[in-house]
């Protein structure tokens, strides 16, 4: 399918035939697949401009532009459910990247019984999504209103210390990998120069891992930011609910769904996500498959 | 890797002394904030009898405090704190789930015997004829509610926990209590908006339950009221006036008849595998259990061979340096991925509703098509949704995978004389699964547990009719999972927790024979 690029000097039909068979289908391809995959954002897009409420009245894309559905979304529970995703998301991203960092940080430089074991416990705990356990989940923050209200059912504590069980998880392994491609040597010189484990640690590792550390804690945001079922039944009340809940609700109401007011706040929901997707793109691509090509 | 390390300056390392002295009052200060925070939970717990939270603090407060001062174990610093998150959030739920699995926990065994006896006995009262009312004074301290009535000249109070007895200090006006120490009287409004509690409320006479209980209907006098059922404690019966008998069936968890009535709640038992062969064995829940399992591989497998074929070509299309807008075009493939996948869902949801969606009024010209309706159509639309939330993800790791292989390789092969088809099935797709192929692996597992993207857009699809779990046409087995444990009318724990551990057993032995594939494909190469 790659074809070899020919270095050619033709006459002018002859090479544009030639380019068109070689690259120019590409693009057509291109605007295809762009076409694709813009289609359902630009109907979200002009549903959210659309001032009327109904799945009927987003027929056609753009035909009304109006603000009115944002104004609205602040008359309801819209922002708190922002508020509360944003809380979230962010407390978890970094408990989770200090909480894996500092996990592979001790996996990569000491060497202790059980490391071995830990590292494939890791593994095989990878294996099993924490959200299959859901009703012992709801049980147990059942039991642990009584001792810690806030980490109790209906709390975002409860959620957020929930999400944060899976610090140690899949996480780990991809820092993990990276913390091995840091020379031990860095850590000698060092702790020649009378460095505890710690500053190497905070000093020297965690600088060096910003990378890694960043694809972990966007992909640890957007992941909870999203995660729909362990935050519906924990946070049971709308007035609890995160964006990923709340939304749900709008748009799942077989009778009156408000559904260019969902527009619209799927629109404002979507907006820090996708920014943080584009601008760390290069980051994500990169974590993404360090953990399987070698070198 | 994309790394580039640069060697620190040795002059900030030289100030060691003094971020020493610093570190430590932070460890300190620290350490304070975690022993407070677990004597309180301490307390907490031992103040609500939950022993299994009070023994789990202990043993972890000590170990937290004997890590960090200690000049050993430094390794469990580091792993301490997410190896405690993981202990109580993943360790011990997973094992929670699998104990529950061997109960029969859910509506209508929702406790332990001695509540559920209790219970029974509350529920059936009736008021016991020729006794007092008493003027009685409504009560509230947090989130409990009791009662307080004057007997000669002293003061008695009880709540749902705890019996009628005389409390000292308390202060009353003729039949009416004013003042009670730790209680609050509750007026008008409180009591308004609590009535529900206190309809429901039953203050026992004495600590034993035969002997009635106090009980309100209109917040201002209480009589006694005696269960209709008299319990025998040693005979672990309940008697009716008329003389029926309900024993204990201490394997089912419900106080049964002869003529096979029941009474409401049971209690919770452990009923073995019973919930693991019921699926098998219950006709009705064994088909519908059946078709789950088999569209939930399907629809695993298809998703990572629909999405991996499409970005996989994209992939090697726009791997060609002459294309000239290559990173505009990547960053529009991306979109779908980076558009929050919950949020694509609905929407598609939406462009693909029956009678008002776009895609059957606009893009097909007025077509009824019941794409989310018809039980084949269903599955037919989840696949291209999920084709389109997941083409991106395959397309970036082809790219890089790609990337990552010599050129050297490819150009030998030219020089053999091998076409471009015979080069990509030969060097390049092999290459290309042993970079990706953990990860088309990561992706299987993960469609197979895919919860979210069904529920967003079918709900578990159109309902299988005659099945006595709502379940669906689209379900796979953790959606089967939610709406067995919440949404079938009766709630069923126990079982969805079996579900739980058959999924966990399914996904670990395909984990694992993923891994053991992928070293195989390593050692080829």
């Amino acid at each position: 399918m790659k074809s070899s690029s020919q270095a050619g000097t033709a006459t002018g039909p002859e090479s544009k035939r030639r380019w068109w068979k070689a690259v120019g289908w590409k693009h057509v391809v291109a605007l295809i697949m762009i076409a694709y995959c813009l289609f359902p954002l630009l109907f979200v897009i002009s549903t959210s401009l659309n001032p009327g409420s109904t799945l009927t009245g987003s027929r056609k894309l753009f035909t009304k532009i109006s603000p009115d559905n944002y104004g609205e979304l602040f008359a309801t529970d819209f922002p708190r459910w922002m508020m509360h995703s944003f809380i979230v998301s962010s407390v978890t991203a970094v408990g989770t990247v200090l909480m894996a960092a500092a996990g592979a940080y001790a996996f990569s430089r000491f060497r202790f019984k059980g490391r071995r074991g830990g590292l494939s416990g890791l593994l095989i705990a990878q294996m099993f999504p924490q959200m299959l356990a859901f009703v012992a989940i709801f049980l147990l923050l059942l039991g642990l209103r009584d001792v810690f209200p806030e980490l109790g059912i209906t709390k975002l504590g409860g959620l957020i210390a929930v999400y944060l069980g899976g610090a140690l998880g899949a996480n780990t392994f991809l820092i993990y990998g990276f913390f091995n491609t840091i020379p031990r040597e860095l850590d000698e010189a060092a702790k020649i120069d009378g460095a505890s484990h710690a500053q190497v640690f905070w000093g020297i590792i965690m600088r060096l891992a910003s990378p890694i550390l960043a694809v972990v804690g966007l992909l640890s945001f957007v992941g909870s930011y999203g995660e729909f079922i362990l935050a519906r039944i924990v946070l049971q009340r709308p007035e609890n609910y995160t964006l990923a809940v709340g939304l749900y609700t709008w748009a799942s109401d077989e009778r009156n769904a408000p559904w260019s007011l969902f527009a619209a706040g799927a629109v404002l929901a979507a907006i820090p996500i996708v920014a943080l997707f584009m601008y760390l793109q290069k980051y994500i691509v990169a974590g993404l498959t360090a953990g399987s090509v070698k070198g | 890797m994309n790394t580039k390390l640069s060697p620190p300056t040795p002059k900030r390392l030289s100030h060691a002394r003094d971020i020493a002295a610093r570190g430590y009052v932070l460890k300190l200060i620290l350490m304070a904030l975690v022993n407070a925070f677990g004597i309180y939970g301490i307390m907490s717990s031992w103040a609500h009898s939950s022993y299994g939270i009070l023994a789990f603090l202990v043993l972890a407060l000590f170990a937290a405090d004997y890590i960090y001062f200690s000049k050993r174990a430094i390794a469990l610093k580091y792993l301490y704190p997410g190896l405690i998150f993981l202990i109580v959030y993943q360790l011990y739920v997973m094992a929670n789930t699998a104990y529950v699995a061997f109960t029969n926990y859910g509506d209508g065994h929702n406790d332990a015997k001695a509540p559920a006896i209790e219970q029974i006995l509350k529920t059936a009262d009736r008021r016991v004829a020729e006794t007092e009312t008493y003027p009685v004074t409504i009560l509230g301290k947090g989130e409990t509610i009791g009662l307080a009535i004057v007997t000669g000249n002293e003061v008695k109070v009880g709540d749902g926990d705890t019996p009628l007895a005389v409390v000292h200090g308390a202060t009353h006006t003729g039949s009416k209590v004013t003042a009670v120490p730790g209680w609050q009287v509750l007026g008008l409004a409180q009591i308004q908006s609590r009535q529900n509690d206190l309809l429901a409320l039953r203050v026992n006479m004495s600590s034993d339950p035969n002997d009635g209980w106090l009980r309100t209907d209109n917040g201002t006098s209480a009589y006694v009221a005696k269960s209709l059922l008299k319990y025998d404690a040693t005979a672990d019966t309940f008697t009716t006036a008329e003389g029926l008998v309900y024993t204990a069936n201490n394997k089912v968890g419900v106080y049964e008849a002869a003529d096979g009535s029941r009474l409401t709640p049971g209690w919770r038992v452990t009923i073995g595998f019973e919930n693991f062969t019921k699926m098998i064995t219950d006709k009705r829940l064994a088909e519908p259990f059946l078709k789950v399992l088999i569209w939930t591989f399907a629809f695993a497998v298809l998703s990572v061979l629909t999405t991996f074929a499409l970005g996989l070509f994209l992939a090697v299309v726009f791997n060609d340096p002459r294309v000239r807008a290559r990173r505009f075009y990547r960053a529009m493939f991306v979109l779908p991925y980076a558009f929050p996948a919950f949020l694509s869902a609905l929407v598609w949801k939406g462009m693909f509703n029956k009678d008002f969606g776009i895609i059957n009024q606009t893009l097909l010209g007025g077509s009824a098509i019941n794409w989310l309706g018809d039980p084949t159509l269903a599955k037919v639309t989840v696949l291209l949704v999920n084709l389109w939330l997941g083409f991106p993800y395959m397309f970036l790791i082809c790219t890089g995978a790609l990337q990552s292989i010599p050129g050297e390789l490819t150009e030998a092969g030219v020089m053999d004389g091998a076409g471009p088809w015979r080069r990509f099935r030969s060097i390049t797709f092999p290459l290309l699964l042993v970079s990706v192929g953990p990860l088309l692996i990561a992706s299987f597992a993960f469609n197979f547990n895919n919860f979210s993207l069904i529920y967003m857009l079918t709900g578990g699809g159109p309902n299988i009719p005659g099945a006595p779990i709502l379940v669906g046409d689209t379900d796979i087995l953790i959606s089967m999972v939610y709406a067995v444990a919440f949404e079938s009318g009766v709630k069923q724990y126990g079982l969805a927790s079996a579900l739980s551990i058959i999924i966990f057993v399914l996904v670990g032995l395909i984990s694992w024979l993923g891994f053991r594939q992928t070293r195989k494909l390593e050692e080829i190469l």
